[in-house]
């Protein structure tokens, strides 16, 4: 189970308070790795609102000012297809989508 | 007695203002959708519970919501605003090509019969068109692909779509304008399109003559005089009797000829509005007066309009799409200021009272008459 935490934004989008719970069997289930873009995706397919408000619709690229933060580590630049730590894929840390300290 | 309704779009939301016949005394709704760049909402003719919004931003993007009861509560509706086929390239500012990226909707317009089929005007420049109430968007690709689209440069404020008419006579006749490529008429229902600039003078460009290049502000119509539009140009005040096909200026007097916003008085297709705003690099109103400017000859002869209005150390700018006008006798009409005041006069202009003081830069101000 993967934990997901929401910017305010998202979260009304989305009509959610609190994390997201993602079920997510990963390798050990059979599936394959539980990765940034596996969690966007899962994300995405349960809630379709966020659908082009973290990534990009077309090139699939993150949105400039969205980061991704997990364990105390930027993962913003990671390639999409990396394993997330394990301890997010534990359940044990949730993976954080934030909007950019860039307001106006 | 009817009632009116005021959409406001602001920098960081949306408000709903709502009053009897009279006018005078107002309810604010809102802030809806707050934190979001509210660029505009509107509400079908067909249907005024039905109310459209594009809500976007730097962080989170572009996202369409539908009210089914008034402005009340709202729902998410689609927002894959992909351009269709080849997405092609148009000037950059610095005159180097650049594909056509999309930014965010500017402008929604409701058609008159059918609350699920809407138009709307996207940054960079296309047209988009629903007709399932806002799930599913399909780009009028001929716009965005007209011969002319390699040469289409943004204005400074981007190279949006802002403006939409859907003419009220000719079923399948379609106005659009777009800074800074000009503005455009389609006679087949957006399957092919012809620039409409001739008359058009720009400083800024330099042909006089190019059929393409000059940055419309705004164009407002009157539905029974549909081959007569007003245009705010980025300078000038224009007049077309011919349905676009030629323009002439109309800007008399007026302190200065720069703007964004043009509106036309529902009972009376000859009595225009603007609001005079000093230049390009000073938007705001010329000796720190606001003032709307009036003619009730379609142009060319313009009574200042202050009765109520800030006459000294005023500095806010109106936006293109921030005024409107109902369709009660008398006309009331309605402008918000990038300072946070919407004001309304209920008796043509002649007067006018802020509805609110205080709310965030106002984007755009629609009205609605209700039953």
């Amino acid at each position: 189970m993967i934990r997901v935490v929401l910017p305010a934004h998202l979260r009304n989008l989305a009509k959610v308070t609190g994390e997201v719970q993602l079920d997510m069997p990963g390798p050990s289930a059979g599936a394959g790795p539980v990765t940034q873009a596996a969690v966007l995706d899962a994300l995405e397919a349960r809630f379709p609102v966020l659908l082009g408000t973290m990534r990009d619709r077309n090139t699939g690229k993150r949105r400039a000012f969205v980061r991704f933060y997990a364990c105390e580590e930027d993962l913003s630049n990671e390639p999409p297809d990396t394993p997330l730590p394990d301890r997010v894929i534990a359940g044990e840390e949730p993976f954080i989508v934030l909007g950019a300290m860039a307001g106006g | 007695m009817s009632g009116v309704r005021v959409l406001v779009g602001t920098k960081k939301g949306a408000f709903t203002l709502t009053s009897d016949g009279k006018r005078d005394k107002w309810t604010v709704d809102g802030p809806f959708f707050g934190g979001w760049e509210v660029y505009h909402l509107n509400g079908s003719p067909a249907d005024p519970d039905r109310i459209y919004a594009s809500a976007s931003g730097g962080w989170f993007g572009q996202v369409m919501h539908r009210s089914d009861d008034g402005g009340k509560t709202w729902n998410p509706v689609g927002n894959d605003f992909t351009y269709t086929g080849d997405v092609g390239e148009h000037l950059w500012y610095d005159g180097t090509p650049r594909p056509w990226e999309f930014k965010r909707i500017w402008h929604i317009e409701p058609t008159r019969d059918d609350p699920d089929t809407v138009y709307v005007g996207a940054e960079d420049a296309a047209l988009y068109v629903t007709n399932d109430g806002g799930h599913k968007w399909t780009e009028l690709t001929a716009l965005r692909q007209h011969e002319t689209g390699p040469r289409w440069q943004p204005g400074a404020g981007g190279m949006c779509l802002h403006t939409i008419i859907l003419d009220p006579v000719h079923k399948d006749r379609i106005y659009v304008a777009i800074s800074a490529a000009g503005a455009f008429r389609s006679d087949d229902g957006g399957q092919s399109w012809l620039p409409i600039n001739k008359g058009l003078r720009s400083g800024e460009i330099p042909d006089q003559d190019s059929e393409v290049g000059h940055c419309v502000h705004h164009i407002t119509q009157h539905p029974s005089r549909p081959d007569t539009l007003f245009m705010q140009k980025h300078w000038d005040v224009m007049r077309s009797d011919d349905a676009g096909a030629n323009w002439r200026e109309i800007s008399g007097e007026l302190p200065s000829d720069f703007g964004f916003p043009i509106a036309v008085n529902a009972n009376d297709p000859e009595t225009i509005y603007v609001v005079p705003i000093k230049s390009d690099s000073e938007h705001f109103p010329p000796d720190g007066k606001l003032r709307v400017y009036r003619s009730r000859t379609g142009g060319d002869d313009w009574e200042p309009l202050t009765k109520g209005l800030p006459q000294s150390d005023c500095y806010v700018n109106i936006y293109r799409d921030a005024m409107a006008t109902d369709t009660l006798d008398p006309c009331g009409i309605y402008f918000g200021t990038t300072g946070g005041q919407v004001y309304r006069s209920a008796d043509d202009g002649d007067s006018w009272k802020p509805i609110v003081r205080d709310l965030p830069a106002v984007l755009s101000v629609e009205v609605q008459v209700l039953p």
